[in-house]
C-alpha cells in the first residue's frame, strides 16, 4: 500500500496544498534534491508499516506561498534497507536514524548509522514501531557504555553532568571535554523519557488522539494540539469555521507568550540578576490565570479541538495593555542593566550557515538569521499584514532574547487584532463533517513557541488512526547547541543552554 | 585611657566575640536573604532560617564520597577553626582583645587563607569533576583576592607604624583625620571589593544557584552533607561577619571599646552589630542590582581591587 498513490513521475495532489510522488529508491536522492535545491526544507520523514511491506514518507515544505510536497519510497519488507539522504540534508541523517531504530529499516551509506532514540540496552533486532513488534522483550543489562569520542591531550579533562540535574528539569546527560575553562566538544546525551507516544496513537479515534497530542511536550500544549488537529482536518477535508482559526490564533500566542516570559525571566536567573527572574514569575503566573479563565486549563489545554477551538472567553484589550506595560517595565529593567547585556552578547554564537546546515527552526533559528515562521510560511489564521517574523542575525544569547522580546511583543499585537475579530467562544464545524471513509492522510503545521511542530496523520477505512508521527521544534534544534558551543567557557554553558531551552520531552516522543 | 583589663575580662570579652560571631553569622545571612526577597518583591523566609537550616543539618547522618582521604572531613573543621581563631583574638568588640598581640594582619590573612586552601584540598579530595572545577577556580580567584586584601590593610598600617590591628584601630581612634585621606578612601574600595569575592557573593559568585556549571564555591562543597555541611555552612556565614567587622572597625572605628567594662562592651555590642547590620543591608541591595560577571572578568575586577590597593599603599607612604 501507497496511500493511495499511483507510481509515477508527476505529483499528485494528496491534501491541503500538497501533492505527492512515489519514488523508486534510486530515484530517491536525485528527486529530494531537487526539492531542497528549490528552497524547501525537510520537514518529517515518516517511517511506515503498512503490514504487507514498509514506506518512507519524505515531506518538504516552503512557503508562502503554502507549498508541501511528499516523496512516498516503497521498501521490500524482505530487505528493509533505504537510501541515505544524510549527503544532502543533516535533518535527513537524523530522521533515518530514528527510522533505523524504530521500525529496522537500514539506511545504506550512512556515515553515522549508529542508534539515535533507543538506548544500548535494548536489544538487538527488535524494533518498537513494527506491527508485529508485539510487548517489549527485556532490556539487556550489560549493554556497555555509550561510546562517547572522547578528546585526549594534556589538560584536557571531562566533566559528566546530568542525567538527573539540580532544579526541576527533564532528564539530559552532557558530557563537557575542557581546557582550563574553555569547551572543547561537548556531546549531548539525550533520549532518557522515550514514550512511545506515536504508538499510543494507533488505532485511537482522531478526537481521542487530542489529549495525547496536547500532552506530547506539556509547555506546548496548543502547538501540538493545532497542528495535530489541522492534521486531522487535513485527512478528514474539512473547513473549519472562521470564528476556530481567530479563536486558535488567540490560544497560539497566549501560549508563546507566557512560555517567552518564563524564558527571558530564567536567562536573567542564570546570569544571577533574580530580580528580573522574580518579576518575569510574577507576570508569567498572571498569564498562566489568563489562560485558565480562557481555557479552564493553566497550560491552555482542552482550547484547540479537531473541527475548531472552544474557549471559555478571550482577554480583554485592558487586560492586553495591563500585560504589555509590565512587560515593557520588567524588559526596561533587564535592558538598562550593562553587566546582564555583556553577559548575553557574543556569548555561544550559532553562525547563519550552521543553522542552516542543521536545519534549525523557530526561536534559535530566527536569532542567526532564518526567517522561516510557519505562521506566515503556512497560514493558519489570516494574519495582518503588518506582521512579520522577528529576526537577528548575530545568532548568540544576546539575539535569542531579542527575538523573544520582539515576539512577545508580536503577539500581545496579534492577541490585539484577535480578541477584536472574535465572535462566537464556541466555534467548531459540525461532528462528523467530512470524515472520509477510505484510507487518507493529512499534514499540520503550527508555530508552536519553540519552532514549527509538524504532524502527519494517517488514517485507515474506519477513520481511525492508523499512523501519527510528531516533530517537535526540538528535534531540528538539539544538534546545534553543541555547535553554537565553540570557544565558550564553561560557566557559561547554562545559559547558552538556557537561550535555546529545547523541549527533551517532545524530542523523545 | 584607663588601666589595663585583666586577663578574666580579655578572655570573657574573646570569648564574647566567639559566641556572637557563631550567632551573628547565620542571622546576618538570614537578614541579607530577607532584603534581598522584599526587594525582589518576594516574601522571603524568615531571619533565623540559616540557623534551623543549620540544627536540621546538624541532625543528619555524615556521608562521605568513596575513595576520599581523611582530608575531606579534616577541610570544614579547619576551615570553621581558622575563622574562630580569628574571632577571638581580632579586635572585634574592643581595641583590647586578649591574644591582641596575635592579631597581626599577617596572621589574620594568613589564617583565611589556611581555611580556604582546606577547603580546596577537601574538594580535590573528592575526586569528582565538579570538587575540581570548584577548587581550580576558588584557588585562581583567591590568589588575587589574598594579596589585595594584605596590601589594602597594609596601607592602613602604613601611618600606624604596626601592623597589629587592635593598634592600628586604636591610633585611628586617636588621630580621626586618618580616616578621611585618599589612601583610606582607596583601600576601603579594595578591601570591600575583596569582601565580596572572598565570601563568594555576587558579581563574582552566585551563592543561591543551583546551576553546578556556574559555582565556584558551591562546587567545593557540593559533596558535603549534613554535621559537615552545617559546619561549612557556618563557617562562611562567621567569615562574613568577621570581614564586616573588620571592615567597620578598621574605617570607621567609633563604638568599640577602647576601654575595660561591661558598659563599655554593652555598647559595642550594638554599635558593632549597627554596622555590620548596615554593611548586610548595603550588600544585599547591592546584589540585587547586579548580575554575575564572566567568569574571567573576575580577575580584572579583583586586578582592578589589587592596583587599588597598591595606589593607597604608595599615597600612604608619600603622605607619611
Amino acid at each position: 500500500m501507497t496511500g493511495g498513490l499511483i507510481r509515477g513521475t508527476e505529483l499528485e495532489p494528496n491534501g491541503r496544498c500538497r501533492r505527492a510522488r512515489v519514488v523508486p529508491g534510486t530515484e530517491l536522492v536525485e528527486a529530494a534534491g531537487a526539492l531542497l535545491d528549490q528552497g524547501m526544507r525537510l520537514a518529517l520523514v515518516s517511517g511506515h508499516d503498512d503490514g504487507d511491506g514498509f514506506r518512507v514518507v519524505y515531506l518538504f515544505t516552503s512557503g508562502p506561498p503554502d507549498t508541501r510536497v511528499e516523496l512516498h519510497l516503497a521498501i521490500d519488507p524482505a530487505q528493509p534497507t533505504m537510501p541515505t539522504l544524510s549527503g544532502i540534508s543533516f535533518p535527513a541523517s537524523r530522521f533515518e536514524r530514528e527510522i533505523q531504530d524504530l521500525f529496522g529499516i537500514e539506511p545504506v551509506g550512512h556515515p553515522q548509522p549508529r542508534r539515535l532514540v533507543l538506548h544500548q540496552h535494548w536489544p538487538e533486532g527488535w524494533f518498537p514501531l513494527r506491527r508485529q513488534s508485539g510487548t517489549p522483550p527485556p532490556m539487556v543489562k550489560d549493554a556497555g557504555a555509550y561510546p562517547f569520542v572522547p578528546v585526549e591531550g594534556t589538560g584536557v579533562y571531562e566533566i559528566p553532568v546530568g542525567p538527573v540535574h539540580a532544579g526541576l528539569i527533564e532528564p539530559g546527560h552532557f558530557r563537557f571535554w575542557v581546557m582550563g575553562e574553555t569547551i572543547l566538544r561537548m556531546k549531548a546525551r539525550l533520549w532518557f523519557v522515550h514514550k512511545g507516544i506515536e504508538r499510543l496513537f494507533e488505532g485511537k479515534d482522531p478526537d481521542a488522539g487530542l489529549e495525547l497530542a496536547e500532552r506530547i511536550s506539556g509547555d506546548t500544549a496548543v502547538g501540538h494540539a493545532l497542528a495535530y488537529c489541522q492534521a486531522v482536518e487535513d485527512a478528514w477535508s474539512s473547513e473549519i469555521p472562521a470564528g476556530a482559526m481567530v479563536l486558535r490564533g488567540i490560544l497560539l500566542e497566549l501560549e508563546r507568550l507566557y512560555n517567552h516570559v518564563a524564558d527571558i525571566g530564567a536567562l536573567c536567573n542564570d546570569v544571577g540578576f533574580g530580580v528580573a527572574q522574580a518579576w518575569a514569575l510574577t507576570l508569567r503566573e498572571h498569564l498562566l490565570q489568563l489562560n485558565a479563565r480562557v481555557t479552564g486549563h493553566r497550560l491552555l489545554r482542552g482550547g484547540v479541538v479537531p473541527g475548531g477551538a472552544r474557549v471559555r472567553g478571550v482577554p480583554s484589550l485592558g487586560e492586553l495593555a495591563e500585560i504589555s506595560l509590565r512587560f515593557e517595565e520588567m524588559i526596561g529593567l533587564i535592558t538598562s542593566s550593562a553587566l546582564v547585556m555583556e553577559r548575553f552578547t557574543g556569548t555561544a554564537t550559532l553562525s547563519q550557515a550552521q543553522a542552516r546546515d542543521l536545519g534549525v527552526v523557530g526561536v534559535p533559528g530566527r536569532a542567526s538569521g532564518l526567517e522561516f515562521d510557519a505562521r506566515w510560511a503556512h497560514p493558519g489564521v489570516t494574519l495582518p499584514t503588518s506582521f512579520s517574523p522577528a529576526l537577528r542575525i548575530q545568532g548568540d544569547v544576546r539575539a535569542r532574547f531579542e527575538v523573544r522580546v520582539d515576539e512577545v511583543r508580536a503577539s500581545l499585537s496579534l492577541l490585539g487584532e484577535f480578541v477584536q475579530q472574535a465572535e462566537a467562544l464556541d466555534a467548531v464545524a459540525p461532528a462528523g463533517q467530512g470524515k472520509a471513509g477510505r484510507p487518507a492522510s493529512g499534514v499540520g503545521m503550527a508555530e508552536a513557541w519553540r519552532g514549527v511542530a509538524v504532524h502527519r496523520v494517517e488514517l485507515n477505512d474506519q477513520g481511525r488512526l492508523s499512523r501519527v508521527k510528531v516533530v517537535d521544534p526540538s528535534f531540528h534544534n538539539w544538534p546545534a547547541l553543541p555547535v553554537s558551543l565553540a570557544d565558550t567557557i564553561v560557566p557559561d554553558f547554562p545559559l547558552a543552554n538556557k537561550s535555546f531551552n529545547l523541549s527533551y520531552a517532545g524530542n523523545d516522543l | 585611657m584607663s588601666g589595663h583589663p585583666s586577663v578574666v575580662a580579655m578572655t570573657a570579652n574573646s570569648l564574647l566575640q566567639v559566641i556572637l560571631v557563631i550567632l551573628g553569622g547565620p542571622l546576618l545571612l538570614g537578614l541579607m536573604r530577607k532584603v534581598r526577597c522584599r526587594m525582589e518583591g518576594r516574601a522571603g523566609p524568615p531571619i533565623r532560617q540559616p540557623l534551623l537550616d543549620l540544627r536540621k543539618l546538624a541532625r543528619r547522618e555524615r556521608t562521605r564520597p568513596e575513595e576520599s582521604s581523611w582530608i575531606f572531613p579534616l577541610a570544614p573543621v579547619v576551615l570553621a577553626a581558622t575563622i574562630l581563631v580569628v574571632a577571638a583574638i581580632a579586635p572585634m568588640l574592643t581595641t583590647r582583645p586578649a591574644f591582641g598581640w596575635a592579631a597581626d594582619l599577617f596572621a589574620v590573612v594568613f589564617l583565611f587563607l589556611l581555611g580556604s586552601v582546606f577547603l580546596a584540598l577537601g574538594a580535590l579530595d573528592t575526586g569528582t569533576a565538579f570538587g575540581g572545577m570548584g577548587a581550580s577556580r576558588a584557588m585562581t580567584i583567591g590568589a588575587l583576592t589574598e594579596p589585595a586584601l594584605l596590601v589594602a590593610i597594609l596601607a592602613l598600617s602604613v601611618p600606624a607604624r604596626t601592623s597589629n590591628l587592635p593598634a592600628i584601630i586604636s591610633q585611628s581612634l586617636d588621630h580621626p583625620a586618618w580616616l578621611a585621606t585618599p589612601q583610606r578612601v582607596l583601600a576601603l574600595v579594595a578591601f570591600v571589593i575583596v569582601i565580596i569575592a572572598e565570601s563568594g557573593r555576587l558579581p563574582v559568585d552566585n551563592p543561591a544557584t543551583h546551576l553546578e556549571l556556574t559555582m565556584i564555591h558551591e562546587a567545593m562543597v557540593l559533596e558535603y552533607g549534613g554535621p559537615d555541611l552545617a559546619l561549612v555552612k557556618l563557617a562562611e556565614s562567621m567569615r562574613l561577619v568577621v570581614l564586616f567587622t573588620l571592615l567597620a572597625n578598621l574605617f570607621i572605628p567609633w563604638g568599640i571599646a577602647g576601654a575595660p567594662g561591661p558598659s563599655h562592651l554593652a555598647l559595642s555590642v550594638v554599635a558593632t552589630a549597627g554596622k555590620v547590620a548596615f554593611l548586610g543591608i548595603a550588600m544585599a541591595a547591592f546584589e540585587v542590582t547586579v548580575a554575575k560577571l564572566r567568569l574571567f572578568r573576575v580577575p580584572e575586577l579583583l586586578a582592578g581591587a589589587f592596583v587599588l590597593a597598591v595606589l593607597a599603599v604608595v599615597s600612604a607612604l608619600v603622605v607619611a
